[in-house]
């Protein structure tokens, strides 16, 4: 029977056969999968170079079986920028934290979205610095504990989470921008859609595209992996409402 | 061969793309801007693309990206621009990608002002960013030797895939010189394969550019591996240049860039005073062409040494280093924009040869 079976599940081939070093209950792994599936899917993997940054995914580059390279934090955008403009032909993705992405590297993705790069950009908002031990982030929620907050976020001192989807969708250059959470099967599987658009839209030409995914810190945030996928449904979903802000296709890019 | 008569700036611009140059990566600042604004409409015509960034930093990371794909890249910049650029220099000497910078100085520290100075020396021959690495530095002193080193330096990048410094004050940007490129640019239909390069990984494994290695001890080897490259470089690579120096000079001056040009004026003027001055010019900064200088200074005939820059003495420091006290070295610089004249100089002689 064996030999017989049809395969109905496997490793895609656009990820490396390696253990992760993410922590239980992270979603970092099934977000690299997402992008994995999307790669083999469109059958872009052979012509992709990654762009790995600085955060708990710096070493991304171990987990994908594509190009990477490794950029100074918060720049993947002017690598990413650099590479796409010189060999347009390729497919680049930079994946990003909210650290990386939404504080030291802020100027260089409002610009890249500007300049209507074609490259995509997954953005990781897990609302907190994970590697270097929970630090509050620009998304960290309001009262939210961090070990540079004790206290929780105060917005008085701290301003409020910064929306980058929303932020980036006031630009008219990007072409598709999205916000996606994977706290559940069903929202991995919307989530999984949006990612996939995204490169096929890259695929074809089109200029930047970026998705946000909600993600968890059970570590950082001091409780279970359960109760983490709960609190982003219960606490940062409405802050950050899940959807297509702009779309190309749509006639809103 | 033709001579075109060119503003240094925009001759740069050319000699990037006649040694095979599609993509250039810039943010405006004065002195320089001009490279852009002649690339921005010469590239098209080669089929290359220009991007203007959003500041430098982003200029520096750009480069990385697009160093990447194992292409010929290139930017400009000023000191200021320089300064933002030092955290990608890091990074690409740390990930071994070959790029070429040229900085056309200006007076600093902080935004200083707009004119020539030869204030960034240190910067950029001691290491502006973190960690153990070197730029190869290139000093020209005229508009030819500006095209003729961004050929030059873009060689270099390649063989030892590192980053090239080329460091000309204002003067060299903004002064109009005829010179001559070569007859044959670099052709870029069909580069060399490069085992390195970021191509997409089809038929093999994938290939990762970085300058992170959490292991210390892949971390030591790295910084090994780059200590090897300038240990081969300071053997190979050094070129310097003598004007003058006969049997009979007693001040050796050393000095390069615009300013030892303009010491070449001073020697000729004293020759006939008959004052034998002659000039030790550095032409790569690093590496420096130590054993060369030292061979020099020690001639029985030279009496002392004048180091002269457009600084408060920045060179002077590994002068005093190479001469090891053998000769005694005297110090003449101005800063802030301000191009010493060659009567000042000479009167600074004067005044040493009365001693």
């Amino acid at each position: 029977m064996s030999n017989d079976a049809n395969i109905i599940f496997e490793r895609p081939t656009a990820m490396s056969d390696r253990i992760t070093h993410y922590c239980p209950g992270c979603t970092h792994g099934v977000i690299h999968r997402l992008v994995a599936e999307s790669l083999d899917e469109l059958g872009l993997r052979e012509r992709t170079v990654g762009v790995a940054p600085v955060g708990c995914s710096v070493l991304a580059y171990n987990y994908f079986n594509c190009d990477f390279m490794e950029a100074a934090h918060g720049r993947a955008p002017a690598l990413a920028t650099g590479f796409k403009r010189t060999r347009p032909d390729m497919i680049v993705f930079t994946y990003q934290g909210d650290g990386d992405l939404a504080s030291i590297g802020m100027g260089e993705i409002v610009h890249s979205a500007n300049r209507g790069e074609k490259f995509t950009t997954i953005f990781v908002n897990n609302a907190i610095y994970g590697m270097t031990g929970g630090q509050m982030a620009p998304t960290t929620m309001p009262l939210q504990k961090t070990t540079t907050s004790p206290s929780g976020r105060n917005v008085e001192l701290t301003g409020y989470p910064i929306r980058m989807v929303e932020l980036l969708s006031t630009l008219k250059t990007p072409s598709f921008i999205a916000r996606v959470g994977v706290f559940s099967p069903m929202h991995i599987v919307q989530a999984k859609k949006i990612i996939k658009k995204a490169f096929r839209l890259q695929a074809e030409n089109k200029c930047f595209t970026m998705v946000e995914v909600l993600s968890t810190c059970p570590t950082n945030w001091g409780i279970t992996p359960i109760a983490s996928t709960k609190w982003v449904a219960s606490d940062m979903e409405p802050y950050y409402p899940l959807g297509v802000f702009k779309d190309y296709e749509e006639g809103e890019g | 061969m033709v001579k075109k008569l060119m503003k240094g700036n925009e001759a740069i611009g050319e000699a990037a793309i006649a040694a095979g140059v599609r993509n250039y990566f810039a943010y405006p600042i004065t002195p320089q801007s001009e490279v852009a604004e002649y690339l921005t409409w010469r590239l098209p015509e080669v089929g290359g693309t220009f991007v203007q960034a959003e500041s430098e930093v982003a200029v520096g990371n750009m480069l990385f990206g697009a160093a990447s794909t194992g292409k010929r890249v290139f930017t400009t910049s000023s000191s200021p621009g320089i300064s933002l650029m030092q955290e990608s220099l890091s990074y690409m000497a740390g990930a071994h990608l070959p790029v070429v910078l040229v900085n056309i100085m200006r007076g600093g520290p902080g935004l200083g002002g707009i004119l020539p100075s030869q204030a960034d020396y240190f910067q950029s021959v001691k290491g502006g960013g973190h960690g153990d690495y070197q730029l190869i530095v290139l000093a020209p002193s005229s508009v030819q030797e500006a095209v003729d080193l961004m050929i030059l330096a873009f060689e270099l990048a390649d063989k030892y895939l590192a980053p090239v410094m080329i460091i000309g004050d204002g003067m060299i940007g903004q002064m109009m010189e005829s010179v001559e490129f070569p007859e044959k640019y670099r052709d870029e239909s069909n580069p060399d394969e490069k085992d390195w390069a970021l191509t997409g990984a089809k038929d093999r494994k994938p290939r990762i550019v970085k300058s992170l290695f959490l292991n210390p001890e892949e971390l030591e080897i790295n910084s090994l591996t780059l200590d090897k490259k300038y240990r081969e470089m300071k053997k190979s690579e050094t070129r310097h240049e003598l004007y003058k120096v006969t049997g009979d000079t007693k001040i050796l001056i050393t000095a390069y860039g615009t300013m030892a040009r303009i010491c070449q004026t001073v020697i000729d003027e004293l020759e006939e005073e008959g004052i034998s001055v002659g000039l030790f010019r550095p032409i790569t900064l690093f590496p420096y062409p130590e054993k060369e200088l030292f061979a020099e200074v020690i001639k029985d005939n030279i009496e002392y040494i004048l180091d002269v820059e457009m600084s408060t003495g920045q060179m002077i420091e590994d002068v005093e280093r190479i001469v090891k006290g053998a000769r005694p070295i005297d110090f003449y610089g101005r800063t802030g924009g301000i191009v010493p004249s060659p009567n000042e100089i000479k009167d600074k002689i004067r005044e040493m040869l009365k001693k």
